[in-house]
């Protein structure tokens, strides 16, 4: 299940953050404006370029987890110290370093208050992102979860905007109810496996005491339904509030709006796939019962999140708060995705993590770029700008086209995965879940044309200079990967194979093969010739 | 050297042509004339190796052969188990198809395309070399879209296409961007058109779920194969993908985008909003003509949109006093007369529309441009007229393609039309899946509009080119002919839109069916349907005898002629305008409703589009005051609570504990008083007690 070959460059590519905001924290001088950048850079740099090398090695016909490292680390209690990925968590790990890297990249004129501090931040908070896609130790886990938040809060509540601290409480503590919750589950799954919950009159199976996720799998079948139910219930409160599912996401906007924005882009692009990582690392496959009795829920959920992120994101007045709410939309498709429990459905939901990432990372980039320039948000106090602003104009329609999932761009190869794997599942779901790329083309192209299209009236516009190189520098690798994933999307596909794969086969365990396949024969003997064709499913 | 196996590179061609004026030409600040070369090279290329590797086709490999080029697979999703309980991959490829219908659009897109790229060197002269360069880059990039669209052998390849264009639409639209009106008709057309998507996207999905590929080879030959099984599915598929056609082809509901389209420049509106894109729809409908065969609903439904499009849109087109918007509704018009042909069945004669239409609107446009480009940007043809003598190219050419339209014999337009209206009677006296009322009527609804069309068409061109110049004696003084690279497209297209139908000439008629050969080009395409016995009743054309035929190719005839001489009547000799404003008075509801296009757009604006911002308004309020504020009510508990148990904290608990403090301080202070000092005082406290315990003990004792 383990291949510990090049453990140590996982750890490296963990730690190397770490490592340089703990020497930049020694060494480098906080007057030191251009140290602290070129310092910061490099690092980042040169953690997605250790990164790289994960994309080749990954062997997908290969073990499960691979690049692993494993020892004691609380030998008392059966805490484990254990590193390893798979395709999936590849995939999320290069997200990561390639954003980080954008991240402090396009920072540099816009942060002009304790840069030292601010650049520390964010090199920590990366570990603590890149440690939860490594961790397959529960507790290991969890303190990277927790790490995670504490960078972010400052990120958002020392260089935010003039509600930060609202913000950044709000954030802090929305999360970490979740959280809490999360590590409520995890203890009972701990409890479960050792000793049994006597207390709640129920037996455990008396293995040796450990927090192994590897382990967990494997007992998975064995844990019954309550367990599963009530476990499932406190992760999910746990990921949905990360995700952010309708209706726990009101955090969002407001931390979107009020963070600087390297944390928009690494909020939008990273952190909200931690929920949705966990769905597919730990709820479906330890729970399968429980996911499976969820689906109809969650489906809801999701489609309500389509539609809804969608509509209230028309309603926005603030370009950052638009962008926000698209967030939840385009999350709900995630999650329509994941809970189809279909191949199509799993791989679109995945691709289409990295294809939020690339795209919306890139929205709050552009959005930042005009921010810095006139200080203002409003949509109002923008029309016209591609006249002056071609270059900025021209990206932003790309970027567009990649978030309403345009053919030959990611987004579509992700939605169309997911809605065939959603309309595999019932086409009731595709056809509300659909209705998304329609209301998805009318906000943006809205907002695009309040932004760029019309006269230049606002005399504040009329000198705003186009993007500069560092600038163009810091979207040219998301709109690369975009076309990339658009066009020829079977590298990224493959490598996630075996992860949806092993997924589903864990889940299968709850779904008789018997159930399902009865249930389609019956489907079937409607089906084609008598009425109700297309209207199979649920 | 096999040019059929280089059929993917029709398309890439113009892509580089649009990614070298995109990108490069704009930072290197190029001149017009490279820019013309590469726009020109990328489509013209497009042109010969289309045009090559379809004559090489059809003789080596004969025209029964699909010949299919698989690039690469595109997206792999995994598999899925599909209805019929087998298990499919969903494994997409990038693949291309030759076969008669995606040969004759390359053909004309190609070709039509290469023209309205010459043309537009002449039209944009007067732009910016940047805006030239933006224009061309999109052009080339629209052709690439629809090249891609007509040559996809597979739904998805099709869709990329189909949102390809879509997308070209919208930045060519809206290409005056600084004129708000321009950039929002781009964006409504691109919102509409996704409504259409949404029905295209279920339908690729229910296709999959039945076939389980999306490749055109292999659905239609199993759907023909087993009509019984796949009826059902044939009506869901068929209608979903209707929705997807009505949609990019501007059928009712969803036609209002077209006429806002002509915002864009006019060679735009020739190429994509009359020759090329908006007849994506019938190209899709004609492909999956095998669905619809199988469905009599879907059929009907076909029809029926069609022809109630084809008369209100001529309709409307009557009183409108723009010369581009007569144009654009009377494509939308025309557009459904393409419907009803695909809705009774005669896929071939609804492909021959499409190319004769190409041929006739694309010069009709091309013709209008021209005209707007001598009277200075004008597009209200009350303001023109007399125009016959500065422009007589522009004039004759024009002529050709409104008599091809109005379905006068020879004409073009007269044969592609003649055949919907013989088969739309055809349907009603075949009693076509039973519909046959519903048929007929639907054939006499599409010979009213034939007259109407007739009508409009040369009102157009009477008040344009004919009578005395009303636009003012400055303006009159700078009409001019246009320039050859805009008279060029002008003739070849005119020339076409006199002998282009001839390659459909109903020999039937003749007793010479062979005649007619877009029909014997076009035969591969439609699949016959379970077995041929069977296949025989539903051929309808023995419901109709030949002397009958021959009545109604002159009762269309007669249509159309009466249609002119009404025009003539109406807008020419002495008597000119006076009858239509009399009209106009009498019927004062009737004119406004026509001119104020049944209001549609403001229905839609007050239902649709008000409703759904209304909508997003109220769950903006909802979310920002119940959800956000369910969680900021927890926030405002919690720190509440925690006031109070601070304050009972302090209060409470901790009181308590300073009150036993404050008990001994007080007692202290009390007791304190005691200890002054004076010995005789202690003495008698101790007397005092020692006699109270004293008393004490004997009390106890007892």
């Amino acid at each position: 299940m383990m291949d510990f070959q090049y453990g140590w460059l996982l750890n490296m590519i963990c730690y190397l953050p770490l490592a340089g905001a703990l020497l930049m924290m020694a060494f480098i001088n906080k007057e030191n404006s251009t140290g602290i950048k070129t310092w910061a850079t490099l690092v980042a740099g040169l953690d997605f370029v250790i990164s790289i090398p994960l994309w080749f090695l990954y062997k997908p016909d290969g073990v499960e987890f691979q690049f692993a490292t494993q020892f004691d680390w609380i030998p008392s209690v059966g805490v484990q110290y254990i590193f390893g990925v798979d395709g999936f968590s590849v995939l999320l790990i290069l997200l990561t370093t390639l954003l980080g890297f954008i991240a402090v990249y396009s920072s540099f004129t816009a942060i002009t208050e304790r840069k030292k501090e601010y650049y520390i931040s964010l090199l920590l908070l990366q570990t603590g992102m890149l440690g939860v896609f490594c961790s397959l130790d529960f507790i290991l886990f969890y303190v990277f979860w927790e790490v995670m938040l504490v960078p972010m809060y400052f990120l958002i509540g020392v260089w935010g905007g003039p509600r930060r601290l609202y913000a950044a409480i709000k954030f802090f503590l929305y999360t970490l109810v979740g959280s809490v919750l999360m590590l409520v589950g995890i203890l009972t799954l701990y409890f479960y496996n050792a000793s049994g919950l006597a207390a709640i009159g129920l037996q455990g199976l008396g293995n040796v005491p450990t927090f192994s996720i590897t382990h967990l799998y494997t007992i998975a079948p064995l844990i019954p339904s309550e367990v599963q139910f009530w476990v499932f219930l406190a992760f999910f409160v746990g990921f949905a509030i990360k995700v952010p599912m309708f209706p726990f996401h009101t955090w969002l906007p407001d931390a979107h709006v009020e963070a600087p924005t390297a944390a928009s882009v690494i909020l939008a692009a990273v952190l909200l796939k931690m929920g949705t990582y966990g769905f597919v690392r730990l709820s479906l496959p330890l729970l399968p019962e429980a996911t499976v009795k969820a689906v109809g829920w969650i489906g809801v959920l999701a489609i309500i999140a389509i539609i809804y992120g969608a509509l209230v994101a028309m309603a926005q007045k603030d370009m950052k708060k638009l962008v926000a709410y698209s967030s939840v939309s385009h999350m709900g498709f995630i999650m329509l995705g994941l809970f189809a429990l279909n191949e199509p459905g799993l791989r679109g939901a995945i691709l289409q993590m990295l294809n939020h990432g690339v795209s919306t990372g890139a929205l709050f980039l552009l959005v930042g770029i005009v921010y810095e320039r006139r200080h203002n948000r409003m949509i109002a106090e923008y029309g016209g700008l591609a006249k002056v602003m071609p270059i900025y104009a021209t990206f932003f329609l790309v970027i567009t086209m990649s978030s309403i999932g345009l053919p030959t761009l990611n987004g579509f190869i992700g939605e169309f995965l997911i809605l065939i794997g959603a309309y595999n599942h019932s086409w009731v779901w595709a056809l509300f879940a659909a209705s998304g790329i329609v209301l998805g083309a009318a906000y943006m192209l809205w907002l695009y044309q309040r932004v760029f299209f019309g006269e230049l009236t606002n005399e504040k516009n009329k000198d705003l200079a186009d993007l500069n190189r560092r600038e163009q520098w810091t979207l040219i690798p998301l709109i690369a990967i975009a076309f990339w994933i658009g066009l020829y999307p079977k590298p990224f596909l493959d490598r996630m194979a075996p992860t949806v794969d092993r997924v589903l086969e864990r889940v299968a365990v709850a779904m008789p093969e018997a159930e399902s396949a009865a249930g389609r024969v019956a489907e079937l003997a409607v089906a084609p010739g008598e009425p109700a064709a297309g209207e199979h499913g649920e | 050297m096999k040019f059929y196996d280089l059929i993917w590179l029709i398309p890439i061609f113009p892509l580089l042509g649009a990614i070298i004026n995109g990108l490069v030409s704009n930072r290197l600040g190029l001149q017009k004339s490279v820019t013309n070369a590469v726009a020109i090279a990328g489509s013209g290329l497009a042109w010969l190796l289309g045009w090559a590797a379809i004559v090489q086709w059809a003789l080596e490999l004969g025209i029964h052969n699909t010949h299919i080029v698989s690039l690469f697979s595109w997206f792999q999703g995994g598999s899925l188990r599909i209805l019929d309980g087998s298990v499919a991959e969903v494994d997409v490829a990038a693949s291309f198809q030759l076969d008669p219908v995606s040969a004759l659009m390359v053909a004309f897109v190609t070709f039509v395309g290469f023209l309205i790229h010459v043309y537009s060197i002449g039209y944009m002269h007067d732009e910016s070399d940047r805006a030239y360069a933006r224009y061309f880059s999109y052009l080339n990039l629209f052709m690439f879209s629809m090249l891609v669209l007509v040559l996809g052998s597979n739904m998805a390849v099709m869709f990329v296409g189909w949102e390809g264009v879509g997308l070209c639409s919208y930045l060519l639209i809206g290409f005056y961007f600084e004129k708000e009106w321009c950039a929002a008709a781009g964006m409504k057309a691109f919102i509409v058109n996704r409504i259409g998507d949404w029905g295209f996207l279920l339908a690729i999905f229910a296709t999959f779920m039945v076939f389980g590929t999306l490749e055109f080879t292999e659905i239609f030959p199993t759907a023909a194969a087993h009509p019984e099984t796949y009826a059902a599915a044939a009506t869901v598929i068929g209608l979903l993908l209707f929705v997807g056609a009505i949609g990019k082809s501007a059928q009712i509901p969803l036609y209002v985008w077209l006429p806002d389209a002509m915002a864009g420049p006019t060679p735009v509106s020739a190429l994509i909003h009359a020759a090329t894109m908006v007849t994506a729809g019938v190209y899709m409908v004609v492909r999956c003509n095998v669905i619809y065969r199988l469905s009599p609903t879907a059929m009907l439904v076909v029809a029926i949109i069609g022809g109630l499009t084809a008369i209100i849109a001529a309709t409307i087109g009557l009183v409108q006093n723009d010369i581009k918007k007569v144009l654009a509704y009377s494509t939308v018009s025309q557009l459904g007369y393409m419907f009803l042909a695909a809705g009774v069945g005669a896929f071939v004669a609804a492909i021959f529309h499409v190319l004769t239409h190409a041929f006739f609107k694309a010069c009709l446009f091309l013709g209008s441009g021209s005209v707007i480009h001598a009277c200075g940007g004008e597009q209200d043809i009350r303001k023109m007229g007399g125009l016959k003598k500065y422009m007589p190219t522009t004039y004759w050419t024009f002529l050709a393609a409104t008599l091809a339209i109005s379905g006068i014999p020879i004409f073009a337009g007269f044969f592609s039309k003649d055949e919907i209206l013989a088969k739309a009677f055809e349907a009603g006296a075949g009693d076509l899946n039973t519909f046959g009322t519903t048929y007929y009527a639907l054939w006499a609804l599409a010979v009213v509009a034939a007259v109407l069309t007739a009508f409009y068409m040369f009102r157009l061109v009477f008040v344009t080119f004919h009578g005395e110049f009303r636009g003012g004696e400055e303006a009159e003084h700078h009409l001019h002919e246009s320039p050859w690279t805009m008279t060029m497209p002008l003739v070849v297209l005119g020339v076409l839109s006199i002998f282009g139908g001839l390659i459909g000439i109903p020999g039937k008629l003749f007793h010479h069916p062979e005649w007619n050969l877009i029909e014997r080009f076009l035969e591969p395409v439609i699949l016959p349907i379970g077995h041929a016995a069977e296949n025989a009743e539903h051929l309808s054309h023995h419901a109709v005898s030949l002397g009958l035929e021959w009545g109604l190719v002159l009762l269309s005839v007669a249509a159309a002629s009466f249609g002119i001489w009404l025009a003539y009547r109406f807008y020419m000799g002495a008597g000119a305008f006076v009858r239509p404003r009399l009209l106009a008075e009498r019927f004062s509801f009737a004119y406004r409703l026509l001119l104020n296009k049944y209001w549609v757009d403001e229905i839609y604006a007050a239902t649709v589009i008000a409703g759904t911002i209304k909508l997003s308004r109220f769950l903006w309020e909802f979310d920002a005051r119940v959800v956000d504020g369910v969680v900021n009510g927890t926030a405002l508990t919690t720190v509440g609570s925690s006031f109070i148990s601070g304050v009972f904290d302090l209060k409470v608990v901790d009181g308590a504990v300073n009150l036993v403090a404050k008990s001994y301080d007080v007692a202290s202070r009390e007791f304190r008083r005691l200890q002054v000092g004076f010995t005789q005082g202690y003495a008698m406290v101790m007397v005092f007690g020692a006699a109270v315990l004293l008393g004490v003990f004997y009390l106890v004792k007892l």
